[in-house]
């Protein structure tokens, strides 16, 4: 079967790149779950919506901040509360646990490797695509004084942290997700 | 039947979704006005998927074709060719 059309004329004004008219609406998910399902399915949609050419936000805050830790981070926080919450709940993309059959942590290495068998790209590589693809990544500033998270404990190639205004800016006239 | 001049070719045989439209976004912010990137894929959604990616950002799907289970689209980067 061969689809073939003509090739368009070139009545349209001088429009220097694809990226730089977005033909809708941008793509702005809040992201409060730090689930490894979520968190991908996230950042599937987001390198998606960039590839379609629409500016994509992602706010990371609550649960959903902790992807953005550095995976070689161990212990992080100032007071013991939130040294015992980064030993429970160990940040970085590396370390997130599936909202069920978790099984300590099986059940991530399972899905890991059947998405890697069926060539699905990890949430590192999606990650990274999504930097190269210009999606902002927004980390919380209060998920981070609360949970005691520096930025030095953040990946690089991020946004600088800010509030829910800023969050809810990106929102105006995008799609919006919360999950 | 018009013939057209393969700028760039992407083999993205077995990746599943989304890798195959991520792949030719990033490909094309590399390519000017009328180049044609050559994509060649076998994730069975990628029929609808590029359809609706040329739709929203505008850059003509100029043929498609399958041959088994490979499906092959040509795809023009939209703006004034020089």
């Amino acid at each position: 079967m061969t689809i073939t059309l003509d090739r368009p004329t070139t009545e349209t004004a001088p429009v220097p790149a694809a990226e730089a008219q977005p033909a809708t609406g941008g793509l702005t998910i809040f992201l409060s779950s730090g689930d490894l399902e979520k968190v991908w399915a996230s950042l599937i949609l987001s390198t998606t919506a960039a590839a379609l050419g629409k500016p994509v936000t992602i706010f990371f805050t609550f649960w959903g901040l902790f992807p953005l830790v550095r995976n070689e981070k161990g212990i992080t926080g100032q007071v013991w509360m939130q040294k015992m919450l980064s030993v429970m709940n160990r940040g970085g993309t590396s370390h997130l646990p599936l909202s069920k059959l978790n099984f300590m942590g099986a059940g991530p290495a399972m899905m890991r490797s059947l998405a890697k068998s069926h060539q699905v790209a990890s949430p590192e590589e999606l990650l990274e695509m999504a930097k190269d693809l210009g999606v902002k990544l927004v980390p919380c500033q209060m998920t981070m004084d609360l949970m005691g998270l520096a930025r030095e404990d953040l990946i690089d190639g991020i946004e600088e942290p800010a509030g829910a205004a800023t969050a809810l800016a990106a929102a105006e006239g995008a799609t919006t997700l919360f999950i | 039947m018009t013939t057209f001049t393969i700028t760039r070719t992407l083999d993205l045989k077995g990746f599943a979704c989304p890798i195959p439209i991520v792949r030719t976004a990033q490909a094309m912010k590399e390519l000017g006005p009328g180049d044609v990137v050559e994509v060649l894929a076998t994730d069975a959604g990628s029929v609808k998927d590029f359809a609706a990616w040329s739709k929203t950002t505008g850059n003509p799907l100029v043929e498609q074709t399958q041959e088994g289970g490979v499906f092959r689209f040509l795809l023009m980067k939209k703006g004034d060719v020089k």
